[in-house]
């Protein structure tokens, strides 16, 4: 442990990985409880083609990949908003036309395959000053959002017509919920990778879904196992010289199993002695 | 037998305690009328059941009083506002059909009904002790107080029904509008039900509309009727509704005015 912080690329890696394992699940925990899962995924693919642009036009990706998600985001909230379209096919929409345009600006330009492996899959060795900069620029953009409207970001989850009776901005905060989205899979796809950003979403969630007795607990839990994930995932991954975003996956799924194994009942039990 | 069709003229006072003023309002879902040229007024401190058969545009006339739908004619006042303009939100509770919900949710009782406040509170506001208390107070006021750490999907059918109530009254409404709250709900819990309801029609002046098709129920309960299928069919008292027969004019097939493309 104390040898792997000797190393500069360690540290700001570390670093980066304990902002996004705050940052990840706490916007997680609304998208899952939406029941949009699927858009993490969808906006990671749509930043792939902004990374794709930024290394074509030889400019920073990572800002290719933020002005690509958060236009990604505006335009799915419009198309969902529109009910136009069926449920989930405008994340499909977005999803899959993000993956096309990437895979047309990867053909169009050879020979950065190295470079976007490391956005594909993460690469904690690439993580640069520059890069921890915007990690926690982003990281706290995000925390504040949440800090000060999780209020109504909890009424919105729960009961979505409730909160637009009790004059909730219910459209505006929808779309102030997908750019949050937006900005997290940037930040994170640096450490876990594009493919994997919405995993560090998701899983925290459902592992504390399993076992929390209040939204709050919920929260907590979740950050709490994406901590544990993210250092754990990165030790092993830096003495085994194994992928880190695969380890901290991995790490976190570890954490879901053990969290499913643990009887429903005895959980109720719990909550009953609680009382 | 009263129509409501024709209204009277009001006078000032009429309009100061009359709470939501229905004005020829029409609503149609794909070209299809569902509410036609319903004038309907709610006094303060009125208990009103709307009745009607499935598809009579009951729930749809609810939703355009909660300012969820917008209606394609007429007006619709809220407090003497027109709801174009009405802001005053915490003024209006609103209890949905439990359905509504995700059973799986992860809030226990406490914060669902804190949840309430959030229109009260305003945007990047914290809650704080006050709001905690009145939270609380709603809770006690349904009886659930108690039950306040649980999780929403560990109660009962009634139970979580008395915390949506709670939730609704966080705010402090004067108007309680709610949508078919006994679906799913066991007999016993329902009398426990009507009961709260009562109590706050009573001692806390709270106006109450309710949405159902338990005809039987409603009508016990109730101090205003109105029958609804897709026009105003009868506004009055339960006693007066099934004296002239409305309430059998209203299921009758004939009065069933329905489009003719069939």
């Amino acid at each position: 442990m104390f040898e792997m912080l000797s190393y500069g690329f360690m540290q700001r890696a570390l670093a980066a990985g304990l902002m996004i394992g705050i940052i990840a699940p706490i916007i997680g925990v609304f998208i899952v409880l939406r029941r949009l899962s699927l858009i993490a995924d969808t906006l990671s693919h749509v930043a792939l083609a902004g990374v794709a642009a930024g290394l074509l036009f030889r400019t920073y990706p990572v800002a290719g990949a933020l002005i690509a998600s958060l236009v990604g985001a505006v335009g799915i909230e419009r198309l969902r908003g529109s009910g136009r379209l069926f449920g989930e096919a405008a994340l499909a929409v977005f999803l899959s036309g993000g993956f096309a345009v990437a895979v047309v600006l990867i053909s169009l330009a050879r020979g950065f395959n190295t470079d976007l492996f490391s956005y594909l899959f993460g690469a904690i060795t690439v993580v640069s000053p520059v890069d921890l900069w915007v990690i926690f620029a982003l990281g706290l953009i995000v925390l504040a959002a949440v800090g000060i409207l999780h209020k109504e970001l909890f009424a919105i989850t729960f009961d979505e017509e409730a909160a637009r009776v009790q004059g909730v901005p219910v459209e505006t905060l929808n779309m102030l919920l997908t750019t949050l989205v937006a900005l997290t899979v940037v930040l994170a796809m640096r450490i876990v990778g594009i493919l994997l950003t919405s995993a560090l979403l998701v899983i925290p969630t459902i592992t504390a879904l399993r076992v929390a007795r209040n939204f709050r607990h919920t929260v907590w839990i979740a950050v709490l196992c994406s901590l544990v994930a993210v250092v754990a995932g990165m030790t092993v991954s830096f003495y085994l010289d194994i992928a880190a975003g695969g380890a901290i996956v991995l790490m976190a799924l570890l954490l879901f199993g053990v969290a499913s194994v643990i009887p429903r009942s005895r959980l109720a039990r719990q909550e009953h002695a609680t009382r | 037998m009263s129509r409501t069709g024709v209204v009277p003229m009001t006078t000032t006072a009429d309009r100061i305690s009359t709470i939501v003023d229905l004005d020829h309002v029409c609503f149609s879902y794909a070209g299809e009328r569902v509410v036609e040229e319903v004038s309907l007024q709610i006094r303060r401190g009125a208990f009103l059941g709307i009745i009607g058969p499935n598809g009579s545009g009951k729930t749809t006339l609810l939703r355009i009083i909660l300012g969820l739908l917008r209606t394609e004619c007429g007006h619709v006042r809220l407090f003497g506002t027109d709801l174009t303009s009405f802001r005053d939100w915490r003024r209006v509770g609103y209890v949905p059909q439990r359905a509504a919900f995700e059973s799986r949710f992860p809030a226990s009782a406490f914060e669902v009904v804190m949840s309430g406040r959030c229109g009260v509170v305003g945007l990047g506001h914290r809650f704080d002790v006050y709001d905690r208390a009145l939270a609380l107070d709603a809770l006690d006021i349904v009886g659930m107080a108690g039950e306040r750490d649980r999780l929403i999907g560990n109660l009962s059918a009634g139970q979580q029904q008395r915390v949506f109530i709670a939730r609704a009254l966080a705010s402090g409404p004067e108007l309680l509008v709610l949508d078919e709250p006994t679906v799913g709900v066991d007999l016993e819990a329902q009398e426990q039900f009507y009961s709260l309801l009562r109590r706050l029609n009573r001692d806390r002046k709270t106006t109450l509309v309710l949405v159902s098709h338990d005809v039987a129920v409603i009508a016990k309960e109730v101090t205003q009727l109105a029958c609804l299928n897709r026009t105003l069919i009868f506004h009055g008292s339960p006693e007066d509704a099934i004296a002239s027969g409305a309430i059998e004019q209203m299921y009758r097939p004939s009065s069933l005015l329905v489009s003719h493309r069939h």
